[in-house]
């Protein structure tokens, strides 16, 4: 039954970076020969620290971004081959910043409305009524049509966003920090209506959040990202109940449940996320691993699949398993 | 235990075009050596505010009224301009969510890290630059001694914050004055940078007061909480009692909010709080909360009661929930996650 709506095969995106005014040109691989698919109706959490290529990923999914190697596929076809409104119409996007991705100068009806003009989707006489549609159905008043971003709040700013996404009923959306930005009691409803849409309109969500909680209320399956590489990826409830990965045990062990007769843990992951331009050899995150082997800081290590899982870590290669 | 800061009624009023904005509206708070107060509340509810007005660094439309306004026996309402300086160099230090309002462009993180070292106490140049390797390297910023010869704007955000946080701990001061410090950063940063405050608190014996919207840092930092709706504090306590019996309909609804592993079901409806914050604009009679509360009775718009514990917790509803008992830890109304 799983179909991989949206795929990559070994994807990589370099950038050029200029250090400096007189600085050389240095390679920055924001993703790094990966593999990863999206199959219909899950939701995929991507999480890992700032920097590790979460949003380059993403766009390069929404073909934002074409990568520097590799292929991706959208319902088995090569993404090139497919044109803009085709892909409009099968993934959408949702970010973070509800107050910077929409135009201040347009009126909510406008914004809203403004991938059905793009696009030309049916007949110009309908738009509007596919707008007022889709803003019961994102819980939204009919009055903020004419309003302006400025004259909502946050919450009703991502709601305008997840509007936006919906209007070209898309099966695929792409939420990069969907919640970040609100408070705790606007993002439960956003995580919410997410949800509600998910079941309602049988949506597949790539779920891009740097908080594991919420990644683990709502995902069916985790990858976690490391400097432009998946290095573990299971089932939301197996990741969590045992992560293999040193890497995701650090990030689980960080995450603060409000429990107050706990303190604040000590992940030991001492040294910060690498610079990217300069990534430490073999295993990218082998200096700041607590198991760290010889090995580790020699040889990348290669994928195994476990139990389900899919992992990348020299402690679960087949030889030191069987050793 | 002594207290280091003392407040009692304080006020906030911005006056503008519409009428004038009451954004803290007659709050009471102590902070004790050594001690953390965490204050938490959705953003416009006058967090910010409260402590710029402790810092004397209020916008200059803004003006603040206060009962009591105390720091270690110095009245703050009475401070000339010459003494809070002192005291913001010296004393009190603040870490700002956004780190360019406190560090200037124009000279190197060295020169600030060590300026008020050099300025408020008798040390030497070289023990200070030591000192400010040290505390960088702590704040888990590698090549600290490279780091000293830069400029802010040659610093990634999550560097500027950790520099700054850095540069609130170079003299040690009693009382720490964190918003939001580490609502920017990657989890496995916040870990580590909380710990090291946690640390250094304790090392020192210095207070705290964070101010935070992540209901899971309170519970893992906090001594005593404060929750603010609207420029009032609804509900004060010690974590304790603010987490496992809690007593405001809106604070209640917060911890509904969040998703909990091993509480909250995967996949399942979380709690919400529908409705949004009332304008600030004017005088706001009886709970400013009763707009979104599922509890409201008309009762809710004339005076509310203040109700209080001997151990001190607090909250202000027309609603008897019950009598406080300053024994919490035994409540069973949040079931425990069981993991780290
Ligand atoms: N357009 C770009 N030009 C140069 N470098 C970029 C660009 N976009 C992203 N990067 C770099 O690629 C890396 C990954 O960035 P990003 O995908 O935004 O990470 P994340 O979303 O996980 O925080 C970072 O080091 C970032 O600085
Ligand atoms: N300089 C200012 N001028 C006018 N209104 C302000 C100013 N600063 C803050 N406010 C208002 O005061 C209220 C409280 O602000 P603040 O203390 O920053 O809230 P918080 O930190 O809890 O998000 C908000 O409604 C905000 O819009
Ligand atoms: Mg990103
Ligand atoms: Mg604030």
């Amino acid at each position: 039954m799983s179909v991989p709506v949206l795929e990559l095969e070994n994807v990589s995106k370099t950038f050029s970076i200029k250090q400096g005014i007189f600085g050389k040109r240095k390679e920055l691989k924001a993703v790094d020969h990966l593999n990863l698919s999206l199959e219909k109706g899950e939701v995929l959490g991507l999480v890992g620290e700032s920097g590790c290529g979460k949003s380059t990923l993403a766009r390069i999914l929404l073909g934002l971004e074409s990568p520097t190697q590799g292929r991706v596929l959208v319902d088995g076809e090569d993404i090139t081959t497919r044109d803009r409104s085709y892909l409009a119409r099968r993934i959408q996007p949702i970010f973070q910043d509800p107050y910077s991705s929409l135009n201040p100068r347009k009126t909510i009806a406008d914004i809203i409305s403004l991938p059905l003009r793009v696009h030309k989707v049916g007949a110009s006489r309908d738009w509007d009524k596919q707008t007022s549609d889709i803003l019961d159905v994102v819980g939204l008043p009919q009055r903020v049509l004419r309003s302006y971003p400025s004259q909502l709040s946050g919450g009703q700013r991502q709601r305008v966003a997840i509007a936006r996404a919906l209007i070209m009923k898309p099966e695929i959306v792409i939420c990069d920090e969907p919640t970040s930005a609100l408070d705790v009691s606007v993002q439960s409803q956003i995580l919410n209506l997410l949800s509600d849409l998910r079941d309602e309109l049988g949506l597949t969500y790539l779920f891009i959040s740097h908080n594991l909680a919420v990644v683990e209320h709502l995902a069916t399956r985790v990858a976690v990202m490391y400097l432009g590489r998946i290095v573990e990826e299971a089932k939301a409830s197996a990741l969590f109940a045992g992560p293999d990965h040193p890497y995701t045990s650090a990030l689980l062990e960080s995450v603060l449940t409000p429990d107050p007769s706990l303190g604040v843990p000590d992940t030991q992951l001492g040294a910060v996320f690498p610079n990217p331009i300069n990534p430490p050899s073999g295993c990218h995150f082998h200096p700041r691993c607590p198991k760290v082997m010889d090995i580790c800081s020699q040889k990348a290590p290669e994928m195994v699949l476990r139990d389900g899982k899919r992992i990348e870590c020299h402690l679960f290669a087949p030889e030191a398993v069987s050793a | 235990m002594e207290n280091i800061l003392s407040v009692r009624g304080l006020k906030v009023d911005i006056p503008l075009a519409a009428g004038t904005l009451h954004a803290v509206r007659g709050i009471d708070f102590e902070v004790r050596r050594g001690e953390t107060l965490c204050v938490v509340g959705e953003s416009g509810s006058g967090k910010s505010l409260t402590s710029l007005a402790i810092m004397g660094l209020l916008p200059k439309q803004a003006q603040r009224s206060a009962d009591r306004l105390d720091f270690a026996g110095v009245d703050l309402q009475h401070a000339s301009n010459r003494d809070m300086r002192k005291l913001r160099g010296d004393r009190i230090s603040m870490i700002f969510q956004e780190p360019m309002t406190s560090l200037n462009p124009a000279y190197t993180i060295g020169d600030q890290l060590t300026e008020a070292l050099l300025l408020h106490r008798k040390v030497g140049k070289a023990a200070a630059r030591n000192r400010a390797i040290e505390l960088l390297e702590k704040v888990g910023i590698t090549a600290a001694a490279s780091r000293m010869k830069q400029y802010p704007h040659q610093l990634s955000g999550g560097l500027r914050q950790r520099v700054m946080i850095a540069m609130a701990l170079m003299c040690e001061p009693d009382l720490i004055i964190a918003d939001e410090p580490t609502t920017a950063l990657d989890v496995t940063i916040q870990a580590q940078i909380l710990r090291l405050l946690k640390d250094l608190q304790r090392e020192l014996n210095m207070a705290m007061i964070l101010i935070t919207h992540d209901l899971g840092v309170v519970a893992r930092v906090a001594d005593k909480v404060a929750i603010m709706y609207a420029g009032e504090m609804v509900e004060a306590g010690t974590v304790n009692e603010v987490f496992t019996e809690p007593r405001h309909p809106y604070t209640r609804g917060l911890l509904r909010c969040i998703p909990v592993p091993g509480r909250t079901k995967a996949g399942e409806h979380l709690g919400s709080i529908p409705g949004i914050v009332p304008s600030l604009i004017g005088n706001m009679p009886g709970c400013a909360f009763r707009s979104r509360c599922d509890e409201a009775i008309p009762a809710c718009a004339a005076d509310i009661p203040k109700r209080l514990s001997s151990s001190g917790h607090l909250y202000r509803c027309v609603h008897d929930y019950g009598p406080l008992s300053s024994l919490s830890s035994s409540s069973g109304l949040q079931a425990k996650s069981g993991e780290a």
